[in-house]
């Protein structure tokens, strides 16, 4: 008898150990210190003491409310709008794709193989005041002469959609792509429509895809700088950037932990009113 | 009354199908559009590597030219935080793969206590914002004075990737068949011969499919690095950097590449998984 079958016991917790012990040191513990952090008081120059300072969370809600809104507005409409751009194409590949389907969906992953940075640049050029975009617009009256797209809440929420989309589109697809074909047959074959079909019997079905989807993208979207950075002005900065440049710019350390905390709370609210909302328990079955 | 409910009758079905045929290929207009949309991007990214610039900015068309290619290292820095980018991702992915596949591999055939702790633990990394990932590390290594650099990368890239790795790897083990594991034992094989000869070969698309994320996401990963980094500049922090004064097409160049032969690997998957389907069926 080896050792592994006398102590079979301890099989999972030796294959368990090594990944669990690297994240409990560099993704438990640093949030620890996150949070020790945001509750210091001091400066970098005379150094930092550890005081309960709950101020540092009131004055961040206090000074950045309209970052804090703005972020949960953006990534709101952002995921939004991927949704309905994305789940009549998902529905289309489920359904549709026939033997085309992997090769549909290695489309829809197309751009996560374009660095990040580089295809929200490509979109600065697409939204660039000289772009085709913006003279068609303004040649269309939608724009006026002088009118921009870049340094707008548009161009930032087209960004953010953009980026995130294939987050949204592969879970919906998905979930669509294993609903029984025959159920909505049932349904059309005992009279109802092809919209009631898809509103009683597909769109139910396809729920889980779409809060995993949802989930995926507001999270990221909402935590996000970049597009704000890249395709935004000054007013369209997000909670994202004042984070960022609290921490490696202005080294105000306590203040941008305590707002990394309301970040993170703010999105556990929203998950948890979503969740509410649509009233599913799979929550973290869908998302892993 | 009947001569006329006979062929508004007859007439329904033909509407319906009509209908049905016009609904059909709206779907597919639409997904057309999609794609375009989707593509546009990448194609403004392909297109400006060729671009031969007036002044810094590669923002408008000026005229076509092989240069950016024929000189993609003529940047100062672009290359040296290419070579940082691929030597982070090669070893964070091989690492974050390997302690990934163990803890998927507890997870999928184990039933043992702390079973709910370790998925939470798997699944909080993936749903905490990347912004709160790397400002966390900054203030680990920042209380313990540790020196930011390529190690601090490395680390930062590994945490992240874990997840995915499990995550990818369980999937794939859910649907393995225990049969032939018990038939290797019944054999006589101990448990790690087992493992070597039969788990291991079984679950290498897994292990695969999980390397490659892995790579993918640490070669693209931009704001924990930013949080991480120290001096070091790897890819992505270089074309921010860049962007600031306005990025050379060189970065585009390098885009392209990058995007060419992600979408080689992937493809090459597809054929071969269709491939397979066709003989299967």
């Amino acid at each position: 008898m080896s050792y592994f079958h006398r102590h079979r016991e301890l099989t999972p917790y030796l294959l368990l150990a090594p990944g669990v012990l690297f994240l409990t040191v560099f993704f438990v513990v640093p949030l620890g210190f996150l949070a020790y952090q945001s509750l210091e008081s001091g400066n970098i120059d005379f150094g930092y003491a550890f005081t309960w300072s709950w101020g540092n969370y009131w004055h961040a809600l206090r000074d950045y409310r309209a970052q804090f809104v703005r972020s949960l507005e953006y990534a709101g409409i952002a995921t939004l709008l991927a949704l309905l751009i994305s789940y009549p194409v998902a529905y289309w590949i489920a359904f549709r794709g026939g033997r085309w389907k992997n090769l549909l969906l290695l489309f829809i992953v197309a751009p996560f193989f374009v660095t990040y940075l580089i295809r929200t640049l490509a979109w600065e050029t697409i939204l660039s005041d000289n772009g085709f975009v913006v003279n068609t617009l303004q040649s269309l009256h939608v724009l006026g002469p002088s009118g921009r797209l870049l340094a707008t809440s548009t161009a930032v929420v087209t960004g953010i959609t953009y980026n995130f989309l294939p987050f949204m589109a592969l879970p919906l697809y998905v979930s669509l792509e294993q609903i029984d074909g025959r159920l909505i047959e049932a349904a059309e074959d005992l009279y109802a429509s092809k919209l009631h079909a898809f509103l009683r019997v597909t769109l139910p079905l396809s729920l889980p895809g779409i809060v995993a989807g949802t989930l995926l993208t507001f999270i990221p979207a909402a935590g996000d700088f970049i597009n704000a950075q890249l395709l935004g002005g000054p007013e369209n900065h997000m909670i994202g950037n004042v984070i960022q440049s609290k921490f490696l710019e202005l080294t105000d350390y306590p203040a941008a932990a305590a707002m990394s905390f309301i970040l993170m709370a703010a999105i556990l609210v929203a998950v948890f009113v979503y969740a509410r909302l649509v009233g599913t328990e799979q929550l973290t079955g869908t998302a892993v | 009354m009947s001569s006329i409910a006979v062929p508004a009758r007859s007439r329904r079905n033909p509407l319906a199908t009509t209908l049905g045929f016009v609904r059909r290929h709206l779907l597919t207009a639409y997904s057309i559009l999609f794609f375009a949309y989707l593509l546009l991007p990448i194609a403004v990214v392909i297109l400006f590597s060729f671009n031969q610039p007036i002044g810094k900015f590669n923002y408008t068309w000026q005229g076509f030219t092989w240069d950016n290619w024929r000189y993609w290292d003529g940047i100062p820095g672009i290359r040296s935080s290419i070579v940082l980018s691929l030597q982070i991702a090669l070893i964070a992915s091989i690492v974050a793969t390997a302690l990934g596949t163990l803890i998927a591999l507890a997870l999928v055939r184990y039933g043992f206590r702390g079973r709910g702790t370790t998925n939470i633990l798997i699944f909080l990394p993936l749903s905490t914002p990347e912004i709160v990932l790397g400002a966390s590390l900054l203030t680990l290594f920042l209380n313990l004075n540790v020196v930011f650099g390529f190690w601090t990368i490395l680390i930062a890239h590994i945490m992240f990737c874990i997840s995915f790795a499990v995550v990818t790897v369980k999937a794939r083990l859910v649907g393995f068949d225990r049969h032939l594991e018990e038939a290797a034992m019944d054999l006589g094989a101990n448990e790690w011969t087992t493992f070597r000869k039969v788990t291991l070969p079984l679950s290498a698309p897994a292990i695969l499919a999980a390397l490659l994320l892995c790579f993918a996401i640490s070669i693209d990963d931009f704001v924990v690095t930013y949080f991480n980094s120290g001096n070091r500049v790897t890819f992505p922090l270089f074309v921010w950097g860049a962007a600031r004064i306005g990025a050379p097409p060189q970065v585009n160049v390098i885009g392209t590449a990058i995007f060419l032969i992600a979408l080689t690997v992937m493809l090459a998957n597809v054929l071969v998984q269709m491939r397979r389907a066709k003989r299967a069926s």
